[in-house]
């Protein structure tokens, strides 16, 4: 009940924050990608503010070690840098350029233009799908999402 | 719409710092949104249904900013179907194959130092710029 609680509260946060910057549009999103163009740098904000946050608190949280109400922190064990990184990495970037929707942003915009974000949410789901099927066992362990 | 917008950008980015300290600090868990999804959809093995909620909540907040009239939403009209489709396909498979997106990486992984995330952070956004780029300012197919 407590857990639950505090996954919502932090996701109202997370779509609060996404909304309040403009990650939900993604022609603010394309402007911000659009260097050639008129450019405009305020997404460089949104991430320069969420890390003033996390590179103060996280390492913190990391150094002691547990969680509040988990005990445990799950963390990735993956250290080094691998071309399945960076070739993933290069195709989201793509993806996110063609549409102008990270993930995040596309959930939320399920809410705010859900012609456009239904799309881009089947097309995510699908390309799980298919990186699912062709390169993780189902009996390999999951890895720690995010790192 | 496409104006610098400081103040709103770097509110909104220190909320979402926020609840990436508050989930890493309460739950142990990476704010990454596309592990998160994914996670859910595979009905996590361990630590029951906390994805869910996550995910209800980011549903719930730009729900209860157009209700209180915080923000005034335009949504984007007439983009080309193909490119929203084949954008979310390689969202997808890309975060899958490297282990997270915008927020695992950029906000959370970047705020731990991990090597691993700036070197997936600096190659989606070069690799966004270079796409926005060639679809706009060379084979100009999308807007």
């Amino acid at each position: 009940m407590r857990r639950a609680l505090a996954a919502l509260s932090c996701g109202i946060l997370f779509g609060v924050g996404l909304t309040l910057s403009q990650m939900v549009q993604p022609d603010k999103v394309l402007a911000f990608l659009d260097v050639a163009g008129s450019w405009d740098p305020s997404l460089a904000l949104v991430m320069g503010g969420a890390l003033l946050v996390t590179a103060v608190f996280l390492p913190r949280i990391r150094a002691r070690g547990h969680a509040v109400l988990n005990g445990f922190l799950y963390l990735s064990s993956k250290k080094k840098v691998t071309a399945r990184l960076l070739a993933g990495a290069g195709l989201f970037g793509i993806g996110w350029g063609l549409c102008g929707y990270c993930p995040g942003p596309a959930i939320s915009a399920l809410v705010l233009n859900p012609r456009e974000a239904v799309w881009t949410l089947a097309g995510i789901l699908v390309g799980f799908a298919i990186v699912h099927l062709l390169f993780e066992r189902p009996d390999k362990a999951r890895t720690a999402p995010g790192l | 719409m496409n104006q610098f917008t400081p103040v709103a950008a770097l509110s909104g980015g220190l909320l979402i710092g926020c609840s990436a300290v508050l989930l890493f600090w309460l739950l142990g868990r990476i704010a990454g949104i596309s592990g998160i999804l994914f996670g859910a959809l595979e009905q996590a093995r361990e630590g029951g249904t906390w994805r869910l909620w996550f995910l209800a909540g980011l549903l719930l907040g730009p729900l209860l900013m157009r209700a209180g009239h915080v923000i005034s939403f335009v949504p984007r009209q007439d983009f080309p179907l193909w490119a929203l489709v084949a954008g979310g396909i390689l969202v997808g498979a890309g975060t899958r194959l490297g282990s997270g997106c915008t927020s695992g990486h950029g906000v959370c992984g970047l705020g731990l130092r991990s090597r691993r995330s700036l070197a997936a952070t600096m190659t989606f956004m070069l690799m966004g710029m270079l796409t926005v780029y060639v679809v706009r300012h060379v084979a100009g197919v999308l807007p």
